[in-house]
């Protein structure tokens, strides 16, 4: 499978980067990992005149903490978040769900600001990024502007990131200290995208859940923030009817679709069983 | 399309090529440079047949542009036994622990397992399962795979503590 022909640029500011991407217009497409998109191109289901590679602009590599949050630069590869000791130590459900995605191969080069900026409903990290409360920061012509992960998507590879502009950074509010956290991702084998997956962050106090979050993978047209769901859980010492009574809301908003992972009946059911597991993991990691 | 020049390093020798940026980085390898070790298994980025080393990183070299390989260190199988041909602990542990039956994944295996012993150089069974967890046989069950992996980690543990002393 070889791909159509096309033009190579490969920038090294994110100036250029959107220079390009504005001058080039709606033939040019940003590369970043590469792993979404090449596949595509290969099949021949993205045809493009020019790609305009992100790996030389150094400004979009590296993840640093600022003030209470880390600052994840776009062109940052799930292996490199894997192997971060200030994620470890910050905000382990990163890596939890990086070393779900795909296979080591995948993670040498597969970014998070691609993962995120795709739209891809199968993709992990949007899920991850809603249930965390993420910010997304988007550079274009017209300047630099945020936009927070629970607005970022519209629909199936349908975002708010507009023509020309390029994700360069995440920002990631860093969970209390304490906090406890899980992600579950149902899957057929390795490499495959999730049949159903769920995201849970929660905080305890005196045995009582103070806050909790929730975001789904791959059970409808985009991430899923289950804002109702984790509202269940709040206020509780998340016993077994505030977790059903999540558990039933977070069905409720899923729509997935009858697929090779199954029909959209089970995928629902799953999403269930997955949020059940991930809470009752995040709840044993709280401290509280 | 016109070409672009690139420069990069392959098995340690440095080479200077045109190339379309259509080209995939297993296509040159296998094509412009003749080194056809690496192999064209699903061509979908699952398999991991193409799996060669570049920058330290295993990569799909079926899901790479040449271009994108520009500047870069890039090791293939080809690379890997000694200029004598005596060969990489890999090899040997593949083929003393019949770590193989028809051959087609091994190239790919034997450079992710390569890259997995270098960040993990003593590892675990099931740390050798997920390190090839990209990389599919369709003959062995694995379990002579991870015979072998670890058969080579012993050696170049054995090798270098020799080395220490």
């Amino acid at each position: 499978m070889i791909p159509g022909n096309f033009a190579y640029h490969a920038p090294t500011t994110v100036e250029e980067a959107v220079g390009l991407l504005a001058d080039l217009g709606e033939e040019a497409r940003p590369l970043a990992g590469g792993h979404s998109l090449i596949p595509m191109m290969k099949l021949r289901l993205a045809p493009l005149e020019h790609l305009v590679d992100l790996r030389r602009i150094a400004a979009l590599k590296g993840i640093r903490e600022e003030g209470a949050a880390l600052v994840i630069g776009a062109m940052t590869t799930q292996a490199e978040l894997l192997a971060s000791d200030l994620v470890a130590a910050r905000c382990p459900i990163l890596q939890e769900a990086a070393a779900l995605i795909a296979d080591p191969q995948v993670r040498y080069l597969g970014t998070v600001g691609g993962n995120v900026a795709n739209g891809d409903p199968a993709n992990d990290m949007p899920a991850i990024m809603q249930c965390l409360d993420a910010a997304y920061l988007l550079s274009g012509g017209g300047g630099a502007r945020i936009v927070k992960a629970r607005d970022f998507y519209e629909g199936a590879f349908f975002t708010k990131l507009q023509e020309g502009e390029i994700l360069t950074a995440v920002t990631v509010p860093i969970p209390a200290a304490g906090h406890g956290y899980a992600y579950e991702k149902l899957k057929r084998k390795i490499g495959d995208y999730a049949t159903a997956a769920a995201a849970v962050v929660l905080t305890l106090r005196g045995g009582t859940c103070e806050t909790a979050s929730i975001a789904l993978t791959n059970l409808g047209e985009t991430p899923l923030y289950a804002a109702e769901a984790a509202a269940a859980l709040v206020g509780t010492p998340v016993e077994k009817a505030a977790v059903d009574k999540a558990v039933a809301l977070a069905e409720g908003i899923t729509a997935p679709a009858s697929d090779g992972r199954g029909p959209a009946d089970y995928r629902t059911k799953m999403a269930g069983v997955m949020l059940r597991r991930a809470t009752q993991r995040a709840l044993a990691r709280a401290a509280g | 399309m016109a070409k672009t020049q690139i420069a990069l390093t392959i098995n340690g020798r440095q080479v200077e090529a045109l190339v379309e940026p259509r080209t995939l980085l297993i296509h040159f390898l296998r094509e412009q440079q003749m080194l056809t070790g690496a192999h064209i298994g699903c061509e979908t980025t699952h398999c991991g047949a193409c799996t060669v080393d570049m920058d330290g990183k295993s990569v799909k070299s079926c899901t790479v542009f040449a271009v994108q390989a520009e500047g870069a260190a890039v090791t293939t199988i080809e690379g890997m036994a000694a200029p004598d041909g005596t060969l990489h602990a890999l090899q040997e542990g593949f083929a003393e622990m019949h770590g193989l039956q028809c051959g087609f994944c091994t190239p790919g295996m034997i450079m992710r397992a390569h890259r997995l012993l270098q960040e993990n150089p003593d590892p675990s069974e099931a740390e050798i399962r997920m390190g090839i967890s990209g990389n599919i046989c369709r003959c062995t069950g694995y379990q002579n795979i991870v015979k072998a992996i670890r058969y080579a980690a012993d050696k170049m543990n054995a090798a270098q503590k020799e080395a220490a002393e």
